[in-house]
């Protein structure tokens, strides 16, 4: 088998599987549609709803990819602030930690009541609030443990600190920040569903799977989940993508 | 001659958690235009500190330092420096590598002739053939070559070296002290290096400084003179010998093991 068939084969294959055995298992244990759909159950879901399913998803999904995108730039800037100053790490440092620790699901309410009817830009914030912290600790971290010898080497040479940023920081950091970035991208999508799926008349999948719920209708349910695996796949494997292109290097060759 | 370096009464201490720590007492070093200064010392004594004060990177808080009949006041582009750690960027190849302070200096050579200066100086090191590579693929000796090759790609007046072969083994480093040679040859600059090694110091130095422990002041200097060039035969002679019992007798007045006077 060549390489890229079998990145391919594989995982299909996996699924497959996966599938089947889900299928048996409530072909098995005789549930009712309600207590477990199985597969198919949602192929009549998709082919009522595939419309709504396309504008829903890309809700979802470009509210995904804004909050996110404002979670890597303000991520990065705090990530450089704290990897810069050891003052600044210091004071900022347990704020981070504390509103981090904040469960999402408590802020998701008071977001959607302190501004109510905004859905777009509620579910947006939330994604950047569940997802920045990975990136900052991240950027911090790579940046305060780069080996002095590697500042001097420019330094001396009476270098800027921006250039030296540019040129040994940043790159430096980057396996680290696609490392973080891995993680955001996923809690960036928890955010924009917990979001969805909280706001009355909202859209997005999460808003679908609330409307299954309140209509009783339990394979749209179960489609929608399946959906946002899909979707979660992809953007997370774009973000591989990315890291390939942009931090590859730092990838060990084998043998 | 004129000294190229001069650091004249050099004091400092740092800020520790502990209070102050004094780590240069009273120091005194010259080197001639040319000159190749190897320094030895104690662990902990305070040399990576004196090459961090001839960098320009920090300030005595009292004596001066003097590059060029100029007193340093912070860093400058006529100096290169190598470490221990030969710090090669991963995801630049050795050639992006040795070209980087040629993007940083003011009037580096740029484009072509930037690529052809970084492969003459990877060819007289032995890396040619290697510029595509990444340091990844490189062994611990050919980093530290490329590593020499970048401290020198701008052509500074100053090459200060950190104890650059000090993580290798006898033989690799026995071949870069041959190599150091054929670049100086090729390559005019001035250099001061820091060795926890004797016989690397007096097979490059022509003038060996020994500091005490810390605080470090200039303890001892020994000349060395070559008549002819530079062979790795010269260590195993009665003179090299003698040199080398004269300086291992003032590490142990440094350590504080030996008295002055006492003889080893
Ligand atoms: N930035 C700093 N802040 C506080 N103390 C420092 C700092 N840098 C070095 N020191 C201390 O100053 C002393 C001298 O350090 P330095 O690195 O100059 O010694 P060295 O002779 O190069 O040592 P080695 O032989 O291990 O390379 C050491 O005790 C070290 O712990
Ligand atoms: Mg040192």
């Amino acid at each position: 088998m060549t390489g890229t068939l079998r990145k391919i084969l594989v995982p299909t294959a996996a699924m497959i599987i996966f599938l089947i055995l889900w299928e048996a298992l409530v072909w098995v244990m005789g549930w009712p549609n309600y207590k477990m759909a199985s597969p198919s159950d949602l192929i009549p879901a998709y082919e009522r709803y595939w419309e709504l399913f396309l504008i829903m998803g890309w809700q979802t999904l470009w509210r995904t990819v804004l909050g996110l995108l404002l979670a890597i730039i303000v991520g990065t800037a705090i990530g450089m602030i704290m990897g810069f100053s050891r003052t600044m790490r210091d004071a900022l440092y347990p704020l981070l930690v504390g509103f981090n620790a904040i469960p999402k699901a408590t802020v998701v309410p008071i977001v959607a009541l302190m501004f109510v009817g905004a859905h777009d830009f509620n579910t947006v914030l939330i994604a950047f609030m569940i997802s920045f912290f990975p990136i900052a600790v991240s950027v911090s971290i790579g940046l305060s443990t780069l080996e002095p010898e590697y500042r001097d080497i420019l330094r001396s040479l009476g270098a800027s600190q921006t250039t030296i940023f540019w040129k040994i920081a940043l790159p430096k950091t980057l396996p680290e920040f696609f490392g973080a970035l891995k993680v955001s991208v996923t809690l960036a999508f928890i955010g924009t569903n917990l979001m969805e799926i909280v706001s009355p008349h909202g859209r997005g999948l999460g808003a679908l799977f609330d409307s299954g719920k309140t209509n009783s209708d339990y394979p749209l349910m179960f489609a929608v989940l399946i959906a946002l695996a899909l979707l979660g796949i992809v953007l997370y494997y774009v973000v591989v993508a990315l890291e390939k292109v942009f931090a590859g290097w730092a990838e060990r060759q084998p043998g | 001659m004129e000294n190229l370096i001069d650091i004249k009464g050099v004091r400092h201490a740092y800020d520790t958690a502990a209070g102050k720590l004094p780590v240069l007492d009273g120091l005194e070093v010259s080197v001639k235009e040319g000159g190749f200064c190897a320094v030895v010392g104690p662990s902990g004594c305070g040399k990576s500190t004196l090459t961090r004060l001839i960098a320009g990177l920090m300030h005595p808080d009292e004596g001066e330092v003097w590059l060029h009949g100029e007193q340093v006041k912070g860093p400058r582009s006529t100096v290169g420096m190598a470490f221990q750690n030969p710090v090669l960027l991963e995801w630049r190849t050795i050639l992006q590598n040795v070209m980087l302070p040629l993007e940083i200096v003011p009037g580096g050579l740029k484009g072509k002739a930037a690529v052809e200066r970084a492969e003459s100086l990877l060819a007289l090191v032995g890396l040619e053939g290697f510029e595509d590579k990444r340091p990844s693929e490189l062994s611990g000796g050919m980093r530290q070559r490329a590593s020499l090759c970048r401290a020198l790609v701008h052509q500074p007046d100053v090459l200060i070296l950190d104890e650059p072969f000090g993580a290798l083994d006898a033989f690799t480093r026995e071949d870069l002290w041959q190599t150091m040679h054929e670049v100086k040859a090729k390559e005019p600059f001035t250099a001061v290096l820091i060795t926890h090694d004797l016989r690397e110091s007096i097979f490059l130095g022509d003038q060996v400084v020994v500091l005490s422990g810390r605080p470090a002041r200039t303890q001892y200097v020994m000349e060395i003179t070559r008549d002819g060039p530079p062979k790795l035969d010269d260590l195993y002679t009665p003179e090299a010998s003698e040199r080398l019992a004269t300086l291992r007798h003032q590490i142990e007045i440094a350590q504080g093991r030996a008295e002055e006077g006492v003889s080893a």
